[in-house]
């Protein structure tokens, strides 16, 4: 966005990359607008954002892999159509993706050739790549055994193989997609050793992240995004990670809540040391003691992937934990039979899923349907012999569509034909009904219009002042600061801290959500 | 909103896939010098021409009509039962051992018997797969097309070894007592006075098969086990959420299956052949995917598909008969045609439709 003057000087030489009025929208969503964006050759740049942001929507069309809506990208200065991942290799633009793109039971070898043999012989191919590992390995402190099978490496070590594979396409622009995500903090220190010399040596390189400490580290340049636009870009050096945080918060006004204060009462939920493995078997969470009163939202802050998702999930029993969580003082089983939904919702732990058209709503299933999903075994709705009392199901529908302002008010609708606000009161409307002593509610406003977004935030008060125990999961640190009475701030699967909403600000709660801890900012 | 209104996805379609394979299948029958029309009109003729050929026609469906709900109820689940056919061999078993076991004197009871005996054989034989795949991940296509070829075995050592006439020469059990003859089409037509030629195998197991329908419409679209499976078959992370176990609807939803398969017995075994033979399904269960493929998994569409089948292959054997130059074969390349046209190549002409559809939508507004 900003030619500024002070970049003026290095105008003489192109840029590795410039992005000029890129625009992309899925559907409605505006996920990058007119984008414009210079990447100076021999830096790393980096681009941090919170998710959603439009980081990997951006990386996306430089890769090839959407086409941009409008703007144009230029590679050394001369326009280039990147069409597909095939042009963007023969640009010269290499990719190291989040969630590793190799063949597993492969050697390192034939992982670096695949997709670039020369000839039908596989032989010379990998010979010369043999020779060229052991180049780059001496150069870049990059020695991996080029005939171990892949799926027996480190994390590290293959995130290394990714790195080689595009510099053996003879990459000279290297786009990582948050590559620390996966690597222990050693691990990290040796990759951006890496990516230093890489620099050193002329190659370019774009860092995706929302680690601010990474961004201050080890980057030159620092471009800022926010709602898909760029908000700022600085030189490394001449910012900080406070001003990062707050351009990528954002100083926008909050959406003022009618709240009045907690009364908390007893404590409803107690959690206890609990471990909580994500779906690659590794912990996510990672030791969290905590505890819900009656009459109180507890926020938790954190970008997405710190292990939220997973703590909610076994709060709602539906995946297994280790630890112990106690409901009114009594001890929830955590894996086996007892922990499932249907239970968890029998004993009034209610579940509002982060993800509602994957969990929430079944998009195919009719608005009644869905209106009793998770309930569906509920005395209320049966009929003789064991049908379904359909009429009552629809009956009630509608008169909870009224309350809960569904629109439009047709519970004969699939839900996929509600707007993700409108769906998102169904989801509300079914958990809140149930009368629940606990709701475990995720994202509540993710792809949510303006006008709900109120309405879902002032019912979720009104049950907070019914005297019901609120545990709120977002990544919208807005929400969680007009909602919360509490502040958790999550981290790596731990909980960094508790602050008073009234006595914190974004900036500090960004920084915690980066992983800086409370010292390390204190001037 | 939805792309195409629902008389297009339930009657347009399948009846443009069916124009198209009757088409092709036209070409099939110019290239050998006959003429495609009277071919068209002889089938036709010979399925629903006369009450004989309805007599045949609604036996075939019968059949169908259970093999076919057997894979639209596993549908639901999004399981692709294949396993049909060993599953409605092994119906036939416990029909077999139900009917041959028991004096008995009274057809409704050795009925409801025979439907147990039919239900529990196949749904047993769909256990396994079923279990292998709730616990342990194998892919229930492999696994139930396995089965079947180890059904077949089975039958025949069962039918060599252990339930054959001793000194017979013919792998088949003994006939049935006549107290387990299910009434045939005519007689069961005599009761309304009505007349039906005596040789044709259409008989109670028809009656079976519509209440079975009505069953599985039941369960789908009213009970809260048919919930839960359709919830399954839409997103099994949503089901989870809903406390609703995989496992749980793995299983039951394929002995299910199992069993609907397996009572195909009831026709086949008790209504027409009245002993257990070799081959008793005949291909039944395969034609069933191509029932529940083109009744779009809904127990009204698997019977007006079973019907068009079971005309298929009633009209085919007539078509055989009175023009000597079209084979065998050639039956089963115009019966593999309409499979191809109405199963496999669904969405060939569905994209196409929407799109205009849409386009139509479009010029109005």
């Amino acid at each position: 966005m900003s030619e500024t003057s002070e970049e003026g000087r290095q105008e003489t030489a192109a840029p590795a990359i410039e992005l000029r009025g890129i625009s992309k929208a899925f559907g409605p969503v505006q996920a990058n607008r007119d984008i414009h964006l210079r990447v100076e050759r021999g830096t790393i740049h980096g681009i941090v954002g919170e998710n959603g942001a439009g980081k990997s929507t951006l990386m996306s069309i430089l890769y090839g892999f959407y086409r941009a809506d409008a703007g144009e990208i230029l590679i050394d200065g001369k326009p280039t159509a990147i069409t597909d991942s095939q042009a963007a290799i023969r640009a010269g633009i290499g990719m190291v993706f989040q969630h590793f793109k190799l063949v597993e039971n492969f050697t390192v070898l034939e992982n670096v050739v695949l997709g670039a043999e020369e000839g039908a012989l596989l032989r010379p191919s990998l010979a010369k790549a043999r020779k060229l590992l052991a180049e780059l390995a001496d150069e870049y402190e990059m020695a991996v055994d080029p005939d171990a099978i892949v799926e027996t490496l480190s994390v590290g070590h293959q995130q290394r193989v990714e790195i080689l594979k595009a510099l053996y396409r003879k990459a000279e622009i290297l786009i990582l997609d948050e590559p620390t995500g996966v690597l222990t903090p050693a691990e990290a220190d040796h990759l951006f050793r890496i990516l230093r010399s890489l620099r050193d040596e002329g190659k370019t390189i774009i860092l995706i992240t929302h680690k601010l400490r990474e961004i201050m580290d080890v980057t030159d340049a620092v471009s800022v995004m926010r709602r898909g636009e760029i908000v700022a870009t600085r030189k490394t050096a001449e910012t900080s990670p406070e001003e990062l945080a707050e351009l990528m918060v954002g100083r926008k006004v909050l959406l003022r809540v009618e709240k009045g204060t907690a009364l908390p009462g007893r404590r409803v939920l107690e959690v206890e040391d609990l471990r909580v493995a994500a779906d690659n078997g590794v912990d996510a969470v990672r030791g969290i003691s905590m505890s819900l009163r009656a009459g109180e939202i507890v926020g938790i802050a954190g970008v997405a992937g710190n292990g939220q998702s997973e703590l909610l999930e076994a709060l709602a029993g539906i995946r297994p934990a280790r630890g112990t969580v106690r409901l009114d003082g009594k001890a929830l089983p955590l894996e086996g039979r007892g922990a499932n939904g249907r239970a968890r919702r029998h004993i009034g732990v209610g579940h509002v899923p982060e993800d509602r058209q994957r969990r929430g709503l079944i998009m195919d299933f009719l608005a009644w349907e869905n209106m009793i999903f998770g309930y569906h075994r509920d005395r209320a709705w049966k009929r003789w012999p064991g049908l379904m009392d359909n009429p009552r199901i629809r009956a009630h529908t509608l008169e909870a569509m009224e309350r809960f302002d569904v629109r439009p008010r047709d519970p004969s609708l699939q839900a996929r034909n509600f707007s993700g606000g409108n769906q998102q009161k169904i989801v509300l409307a079914r958990e809140i009904d149930r009368n629940p002593e606990v709701l475990l509610v995720g994202q509540p406003t993710r792809g949510v219009d303006i006008g709900a977004i109120e309405f879902i935030h002032q019912r979720l008060i009104q049950l907070r002042d019914e005297g019901k125990a609120i545990l709120l999961v977002s990544v919208e640190l807005e929400e969680i600061m007009s909602l919360s009475d509490r502040i958790l701030v999550m981290f790596d699967g731990r909980i960094m801290g508790e602050r008073d909403p009234a006595a914190t600000d974004e900036r500090e709660l960004g920084l915690l959500m980066a992983g800086v801890t409370h010292e390390e900012v204190a001037p | 909103m939805t792309r195409i209104p629902r008389w297009a996805d339930v009657a347009l379609i399948p009846a443009i896939n069916l124009v198209l394979a009757f088409f092709v299948s036209g070409l099939v029958v110019i290239s050998i010098g006959e003429d495609p029309v009277e071919a068209m009109a002889i089938m036709l003729r010979g399925s629903i021409g006369s009450a004989y050929g309805w007599g045949y026609t609604l036996y075939y469906a019968t059949n169908f009509i259970f093999t076919g709900l057997a894979v639209a109820v596993a549908f639901h689940a999004r399981l692709f039962n294949i396993g049909g056919e060993g599953q409605a061999a092994l119906g036939g078993v416990g029909v077999a051992l139900v009917c041959l076991n028991w004096p008995w004197t009274s057809w409704p009871l050795a009925l409801a018997a025979a439907i147990a005996g039919g239900a529990l054989f196949g749904a047993a034989w769909a256990a396994i797969p079923a279990w292998l795949q709730a616990r342990r991940g194998s892919h229930i296509v492999i696994t139930t097309i396995m089965f079947n070829f180890i059904a077949s075995a089975l039958l025949v050592y069962l039918l060599v070894n252990v339930m054959k006439v001793p000194g017979s020469m013919s792998p088949e059990t003994a006939r049935f007592p006549a107290g387990a003859h299910l009434p045939s089409g005519a007689e069961m037509l005599g009761w309304f006075g009505i007349a039906f030629p005596k040789s044709a195998p259409v008989n109670f197991a028809f009656v079976v098969a519509l209440a079975a329908s009505v069953l599985v419409w039941l369960l789908i679209w009213r009970t809260r086990l048919g919930y839960e499976i359709r919830a399954f078959g839409h997103s099994e992370p949503a089901a989870v959420y809903a406390g609703i176990s995989p496992v749980r609807i793995i299983m039951v939803t394929m002995l299910i299956s199992g069993a609907l398969a397996g009572l195909m017995a009831i026709n086949s075994v008790m209504g027409e052949a009245e002993r257990l033979v070799l081959d008793s399904v005949q291909g039944a269960g395969f034609v069933g995917i191509a029932v529940a493929l083109m009744g779009r998994s809904h127990p009204l569409g698997v019977f007006l598909a079973s019907i068009l089948f079971g005309m298929l292959y009633q009209g085919g054997a007539e078509l055989e008969f009175e023009m000597p130059s079209v084979s065998r074969e050639m039956i089963v390349i115009i019966q593999a045609l309409v499979i191809l046209f109405t199963g496999a190549l669904d969405n060939m002409i569905r994209m196409p439709t929407e799109r205009i559809f849409l386009w139509l939508r479009k010029e109005r507004s």
